[in-house]
């Protein structure tokens, strides 16, 4: 069955006899007046054959024409070649996209609109995924103002397209920020990156290498397992590499407000050998839970005699803690115990680089030759899926990293975005617990990172969208940047009359 | 046709329990053979010339910026408007604005009727995967539809790859380069497109073909276009290069104006790369021309899902620069002036080239070294002449015989020229 859009217009000679019928019905609609034609409409055989759910309105084309846009669907050999279509459309015979349904629209950017529709004065936005300054704008850190400064001005620059797998010295001092200066695998030569388009291209070649030579040869029934809750893209990055069996691993305990170890050793014990982890190496999006070392290491001892394959995703380095150190910790752990793996790092959160897009996957191989046949084979997914990263931003990170004092102003610029959280964190609890708030609050200076699983019920949430033009994810995620000195105070009141009135 | 990720015969072994004894999880992953430019880079010889790459190489035998892009990057870097937040997922809305007019024209029919959707992606190659991967996802009654796809003979060879990591694996090949005539051979073309089943997707060049710069008049479109209306074939138009044909980017994509206004639906890949000297930018874009409006919030929010699970949103840098000089009249001016220079010293080399040739004696018809516009030209020598050029004369060329006439420079004229007589006369 072909679907068909049609074009009639007022004059005769553009009737379109798909049956007796219609015709014979549209007849009269398409000289009368409105109302005649609403309530031919009404009758109109079309809509009941084709199974239209609503007309597009009568309208004119920019050639004067009066008509309407009608789909239907028709086995009518009449109309397969195409010579009986209506002015102005005549060769509106099949469209390649005519069976497109909508999809749904991303959550979170469906919020961060709602937000910007909402008139009401104090309205605060708790939805979205990027750091905002006590005034609740975006921040450019002034490390990477410097150093755009220096790009820009610097002549000997060569404009031509990056390697495939990236800016060399970005990539290295990348894989570096995240294994440790002195790491040994890096010192045994095992250690390669691929510069990506952010964090999601990082997971998304990641995800196509390991499609076509983990487990097998595109092994697609391999599963690959992401916690619940995850990143919401986490899902479609991995199936649209072609893994067909994507499932949740137990993480947020919502009881407890916290890790469900058990239910996470559980099933890294049960799953099947050789299943994918996607682990978050800190700041967990979006509960904000991450496990301590000492359950890192009970993970990481049941990953490894069930060998499964270790995938962190590293989104927060430094901006959890504030020390770039200190949020690699599992990542270096994990590495320390000899498992091939890879990191897909983005930076755009701890540098501010959201719109350029600086991404980089880091490779974790047995011994230098197979880093080598690694690379070799990412560089040709990579030249089948963008070819040539972007420069700017991998050199904005580049120069910073390699030059010992833009690396410390940057670390000091990672720590105000950090302690800024911290500090908010710290508030919205005390004032949450000062105003006697049922239930207990530990957790949102318990949690790290950008966001909080704050435990409001979806109800709570509703409440807190249309009666106090709060904005979070339905899930009761809360973006602590956010939070401002201003609007604080107004958010832990709002929580409060939440938590007491909905239940 | 080229295969992407071949598998091989051993399959991933699985490592045991004990760290010290892990055999690699990825012993099937096996090096790339070397490629001509690491051929190049071996060669010892002084006087080697590389006629091989793909950008734009000024006289020096250096890519570089256009100054005008030096200047906005300068402004825009000093801009405090701007705020470093995530992008829209299509990118920029005053770039695809322009590359969307670029295409299409100022006063396009599908523009107005709305059923236009313009993506900013990460590159050339990133738009073509991104048509691809939409094909595949949408292609209506056969959901799991998977080509074939048609592709120029011989064509971009990274073209096939980028189809089939999109899922579609039946690539083949429509004859489009006739060796002998040194031109298209229209009749062959349509001979192979006429048995191209129904829904096949045929990618053509919409100017400046690459590799061998030879370009379908607008008689050989007309013909064409009615043959893909009537066998209901799908045109996916590329234009990598686009400007640096005619020196405007409207006139370089003619044939893309000329398919909407026959009412048909499309896909073109444009890049900004070349007639900005913007390479390291990836400033690519996907046009989707859509037959009816209705149809165009649905492929959009598909497309946005499509652009999640690949990059999510691209980089704005380039994008900006580009936008920036579109929507201003002076700039654009500036820019011209700066494409029109690029665009001649093409053309000043293809003469000076054909003219030393026929002082040489050169056998063979070389018109069409003129006759054609851009960066690449094919010469029509063969595998076995190709060899011997890069062997025994240095001069590296593609293995079509195609090679990029920028490259030529007053240093390596001469050697270029004897050579290419010697390849041909032995």
């Amino acid at each position: 069955m072909a679907a068909h859009c049609l074009f009639f217009t007022q004059t005769e000679e553009d009737w379109l006899p798909f049956s007796c019928d219609i015709p014979l019905l549209m007849a009269g609609g398409l000289r009368g007046k409105e109302r005649e034609r609403t309530n031919l409409l009404k009758q109109c055989l079309l809509c009941r054959v084709a199974g239209v759910q609503s007309h597009q309105a009568w309208k004119t084309n920019p050639l004067g024409d009066v008509g309407l846009n009608v789909l239907l669907k028709t086995e009518d050999p009449r109309t397969q070649n195409g010579s009986l279509m209506a002015r102005p459309n005549k060769t509106a015979d099949m469209s390649v996209f005519s069976e497109v349904t909508q999809a749904a629209p991303v959550a979170v950017f469906k919020l961060t609109q709602d937000f910007s529709n909402d008139q009401f004065p104090s309205k605060v936005n708790l939805g979205v995924g990027a750091y905002r300054t006590d005034e609740g704008q975006p921040w450019v850190l002034p490390v990477v103002k410097k150093v755009e400064k220096i790009i820009v001005h610097d002549d000997r620059l060569n404009h031509e397209y990056l390697p495939i797998l990236g800016l060399p010295e970005f990539r290295s001092s990348a894989s570096k920020i995240a294994l440790g200066d002195d790491s040994p695998a890096i010192q045994e030569n095992r250690v390669g990156a691929v510069q990506c388009l952010g964090g999601t291209g990082a997971l998304k070649m990641g995800a196509e290498f390991l499609r076509r030579f983990y487990n097998g040869n595109n092994n697609t029934k391999t599963p690959v397992y992401v916690s619940a809750p995850t990143w919401e893209n986490h899902n479609a990055i991995f199936a649209n590499a072609g893994f067909e069996d994507v499932r949740a691993y137990k993480y947020w305990d919502t009881e407890k407000r916290g890790l469900d170890l058990a239910g996470f050793l559980g099933d890294l014990e049960s799953c099947p050998e050789h299943s994918i982890f996607v682990l978050h190496a800190c700041a967990h999006n979006p509960t904000g839970i991450d496990p301590t070392q000492e359950q890192w290491k009970m993970i990481a001892e049941i990953m490894m005699r069930r060998n499964l394959f270790v995938f962190f995703d590293s989104a927060y380095q430094g901006f959890a803690s504030g020390s770039l150190d200190k949020d690699a910790w599992a990542v270096r752990y994990f590495v320390s115990l000899g498992f091939e793996m890879f990191c897909a790092q983005s930076f755009s959160k701890n540098f501010g680089l959201y719109n350029e897009r600086v991404g980089n996957l880091t490779v974790v191989a047995r011994d230098a030759d197979n880093l080598k046949r690694i690379l070799s084979q990412m560089e040709k997914i990579v030249r089948t899926t963008w070819s040539n990263p972007p420069s700017q931003g991998a050199r904005v990170v580049a120069i910073t990293l390699n030059s010992p004092e833009l690396f410390t102003e940057w670390k000091d610029n990672v720590k105000t975005m950090a302690d800024r959280v911290l500090l908010m964190r710290a508030q919205l609890k005390a004032k949450i617990q000062a105003l006697g708030t049922p239930g207990t609050w530990d957790h949102i200076t318990e949690q790290i990172g950008m966001f909080s699983f704050t435990g409001l019920n979806p109800k709570q949430v509703e409440y807190m969208v249309k009666e106090k033009h709060i904005y979070l994810m339905a899930s009761g995620r809360i973006n602590m940047c956010g939070l401002t000195t201003k609007n604080i105070d107004y958010v832990a009141e709002s929580i409060h009359d939440a938590v007491t009135k909905v239940q | 046709m080229s295969r992407p990720g071949t598998s091989l015969d051993e399959k991933g072994v699985e490592p045991n329990g004990d760290p010290g004894v892990h055999l690699p999880l990825f012993t099937s992953a096996h090096p790339e053979t070397t490629t001509l430019l690491s051929a190049y880079d071996k060669d010892t010889h002084t006087g080697k010339v590389y006629l091989a790459g793909r950008e734009y190489y000024s006289e020096e035998g250096k890519t570089f910026e256009l100054r005008l892009v030096g200047k906005i990057k300068q402004q825009l870097s000093a801009d405090p408007t701007l705020r470093p937040e995530y992008p829209p997922s299509f990118g920029l809305t005053e770039f695809t604005r322009r590359a969307t007019e670029a295409a299409l024209g100022k006063s396009s029919r599908a523009v107005v009727e709305n059923r236009v959707l313009g993506i900013q992606t990460p590159g050339f190659t990133a738009a073509v995967r991104l048509g691809a991967e939409l094909l595949r996802h949408w292609h209506d009654v056969c959901p799991d539809w998977c080509g074939p796809v048609y592709l120029s003979s011989p064509c971009d060879d990274s073209l096939p790859g980028i189809f089939q990591a999109a899922g579609i694996q039946d690539i083949r090949e429509y004859y489009y380069w006739d060796d002998r005539q040194r031109d298209v051979c229209l009749e062959k073309l349509l001979e192979d497109l006429e048995r191209a089943p129904e829904r096949s997707v045929v990618v053509l060049s919409a100017s400046a073909h690459y590799p061998t710069g030879a370009d379908l008049s607008q008689h050989q479109w007309a013909v064409i276009t009615q043959l893909i209306m009537r066998r209901r074939l799908f045109p996916f138009l590329l234009l990598p290069a686009q400007a640096l044909c005619s020196g405007d980017l409207e006139r370089d994509a003619w044939p893309v104006q000329y398919c909407a206004s026959q009412g048909m639906e499309l896909l073109c890949a444009q890049s900004f790369s070349h007639c900005f000297g913007l390479y390291g930018a990836a400033v690519g874009h996907l046009l989707c021309v859509l037959k009816q409006n209705c149809l165009l919030s649905s492929v959009r929010s598909q497309a946005d899902e499509v652009v999640r699970s690949l990059w999510a949103e691209p980089s704005v840098g380039g994008a900006h620069v580009v936008a920036t000089v579109l929507s201003n009249p002076a700039h654009l001016v500036e820019w011209h002036g700066e494409v029109r220079r690029i665009v001649e010293r093409c053309m000043l080399i293809r003469n000076i080239l054909k003219e030393r040739l026929r002082l040489l004696g050169t056998p063979g018809c070389w018109d069409h070294l003129t006759q054609q516009g851009g960066l690449y030209c094919c010469t029509g020598l063969n595998g076995q002449q190709v060899e011997f050029l890069s062997q025994r004369r240095h001069v590296y060329l593609l293995p079509t015989g195609c090679l990029n006439v920028s490259a030529i420079n007053g240093r390596n004229l001469d050697c270029v020229a004897e050579s290419i007589h010697l390849a041909a006369i032995g």
